[in-house]
């Protein structure tokens, strides 16, 4: 079974369930949209599927293999790879030290200490070619913090994919990026690499129907359903519970 | 005028260089006081290497400076008298202290690990204290006598020799922290400073990686310690002093975090402040140390090697 899989995954804080039985499969190339009222459970199930909560019970399984006892960065190296709802980058260091990083991570060259960071080919042609991928060539030799927020949305999301994942979970990718600026993370999502299997939690609908091919419905941490876009669009259930404000 | 980091870096050498050359015919009859700042220095450097640049805040390095000289002293009176050899000692002692409550340790952060980290000091001072037998306890260890260097410098009675092996040491680490903080090891810690949980979701163990940084940390340190136990031929318990950790913490701060000169020039000027404050006024010298200190954070937070930063900012010259 290739992809991410969940089999009645559970999570409970004492007496708060916040994850109920949720069973789903991820393949590559898909791309699939996890949407959901506040308090629904997305990032939840996302922490649940990174490492950063256990399960109560259940099962996660990538390509087969149970990964439910690895931590955190254990799932990184097995091909799960995340974004931050909130940008979280290595705000001094420079565009290009922050792509630099998760490839020597990836490589398992981060505790060399004999030579220097900058000086291997290899590393260094990787890292041009991610920076113009995302257009970041210009900004290179600047610290991220001194990078309006959607470029730092961009930074975080070649920092991601320099891990070469197989599962990529974007947790709200637009978040606190300015309107005028969401072309560039519409644009990025839909370039990134086909048979990678992608996830977004989003809270922008518009975005959400742009870029996912299959939507699932998350409430009370349970799923409420699954479908294509035009599907979930249609669901008077779904309109009513969620989307209503927005499609009236 | 334009330089690029590497000659910035050979400059800052040459300059240090000179300097230790300098104020070895310059000040005579202070080489003592001198070979003590240089051990300070490297003791300063260790806690750069954590937490200047891994971000690992602690108050606890006398533990392992400790280590490391009582670690020298005994392996002087017991196996041999090689001054470098009991270095090497001294280094391992350091690493595997800092390894040991590092287990502990680096699963804290903030408070908490300022906490342990004074009280592990705290735990070994006691140890040497109760180990009469080994340590001479409360009366300190007696009859360190070391061998020439490498079987032809003798240490002399003026301590020209101890002087310029010191210095000779804090080159060498100097050196490797320099190669260290540039490698992809230096990015890897700079970026457990920056953000831990990104380590984490780039795939890298936080906690391991901590770990390992703390140990090299605690290898350098317990070099300082060796070498402050083979000068002084004498080890007593007030290694493990907690003043000895928050000074050096101090020294890095006046000086600039991260930096690696920073540490060294911080050294410099609180010792020597230290040294003319308390030899014009013995009784007040601190209010001088606490106004400098004050008027570093308040005025440069960068440390005083970000005077010149702060300088041009001010002259509006620079960017």
């Amino acid at each position: 079974m290739k992809g991410l899989q969940t089999k009645g995954l559970n999570k409970s804080f004492g007496g708060l369930v916040v994850a109920r039985d949720i069973t789903l499969s991820l393949q590559p190339g898909d791309r699939t949209a996890l949407i959901g009222p506040n308090g629904a459970g997305k990032t939840t199930f996302s922490n649940l599927i990174t490492g950063i909560l256990k399960p109560t019970s259940g099962q996660i399984l990538l390509d087969g293999r149970d990964i439910g006892g690895m931590g955190e960065a254990a799932r990184v190296r097995a091909g799960i790879a995340k974004t931050f709802q909130i940008t979280t980058l290595f705000k001094h260091l420079s565009v290009r030290e922050n792509i630099r990083l998760p490839i020597l991570e990836r490589e398992r060259r981060a505790l060399r200490f004999w030579h220097r960071a900058d000086r291997d080919k290899g590393v260094e042609a990787e890292i041009e070619a991610q920076l113009s991928a995302f257009n970041l060539l210009g900004l290179a030799d600047r610290p991220v913090q001194d990078l309006a927020y959607g470029q730092q949305r961009l930074v975080e999301m070649a920092m991601t994919l320099a891990l070469k994942p197989r599962v990529l979970i974007l947790d709200e990718p637009a978040a606190g990026v300015p309107s005028s600026d969401s072309h560039l993370i519409t644009g990025a999502i839909e370039a990134l690499p086909a048979d990678l299997a992608v996830l977004i939690i989003e809270h922008d609908m518009k975005l959400v129907f742009q870029v996912a091919r299959s939507i699932i419905v998350l409430v009370n941490g349970a799923i409420l359903t699954q479908g294509t876009p035009p599907e979930i669009a249609a669901n008077q259930q779904v309109r009513d519970l969620y989307l209503g404000a927005h499609h009236d | 005028m334009k330089l690029t980091p590497l000659t910035k870096g050979l400059l800052a050498d040459a300059l240090l260089i000179i300097a230790a050359v300098v104020a070895f015919y310059a000040f005579p009859y202070d080489l003592a006081f001198l070979t003590r700042i240089v051990i300070m220095a490297i003791l300063v450097l260790s806690i750069d290497l954590i937490l200047g640049l891994g971000g690992i805040v602690t108050l606890g390095q006398a533990a392992l400076y400790g280590s490391g000289a009582y670690a020298a002293g005994l392996f002087a009176i017991h196996i041999s008298g090689d001054p470098l050899l009991g270095l090497a000692v001294g280094m391992l002692a350091g690493a595997a202290i800092a390894f040991l409550s590092g287990l502990l340790l680096m699963r804290a952060e903030g408070l908490t690990l300022i906490m342990l980290s004074i009280a592990v000091a705290l735990v070994l001072q006691e140890i040497a204290n109760r180990a009469r037998d080994w340590t001479g306890g409360a009366d300190g260890m007696r009859g360190i006598r070391m061998d020439p260097i490498l079987g032809l410098w003798r240490f002399d009675f003026i301590g020209q020799t101890g002087y310029i092996y010191v210095c000779c040491v804090l080159f060498v680490v100097l050196f490797a922290l320099k190669v260290l903080k540039a490698s992809p090891l230096g990015l890897m810690a700079r970026g457990i400073h920056e953000s831990p949980a990104r380590m984490r979701a780039i795939g890298a163990p936080v906690y391991q990686r901590r770990l390992i940084l703390y140990t090299l940390g605690g290898a350098i340190a317990g070099i300082a310690g060796a070498l402050a136990a083979q000068i002084t031929q004498l080890v007593s318990l007030e290694v493990f002093n907690f003043s000895h950790s928050a000074e050096a913490v101090i020294m890095l701060i006046l000086g600039g975090a991260g930096k690696l000169y920073g540490a060294i020039i911080g050294t410099v000027i609180f010792m020597v402040v230290h040294h003319l404050a308390a030899s014009v006024d013995p009784f007040n010298w601190l209010f001088i140390i606490g106004a400098l200190v004050l008027g570093v954070v308040f005025f440069v937070p960068q440390g005083l090697l970000g005077v010149p930063t702060a300088l041009k900012r001010l002259i509006g010259g620079g960017k």
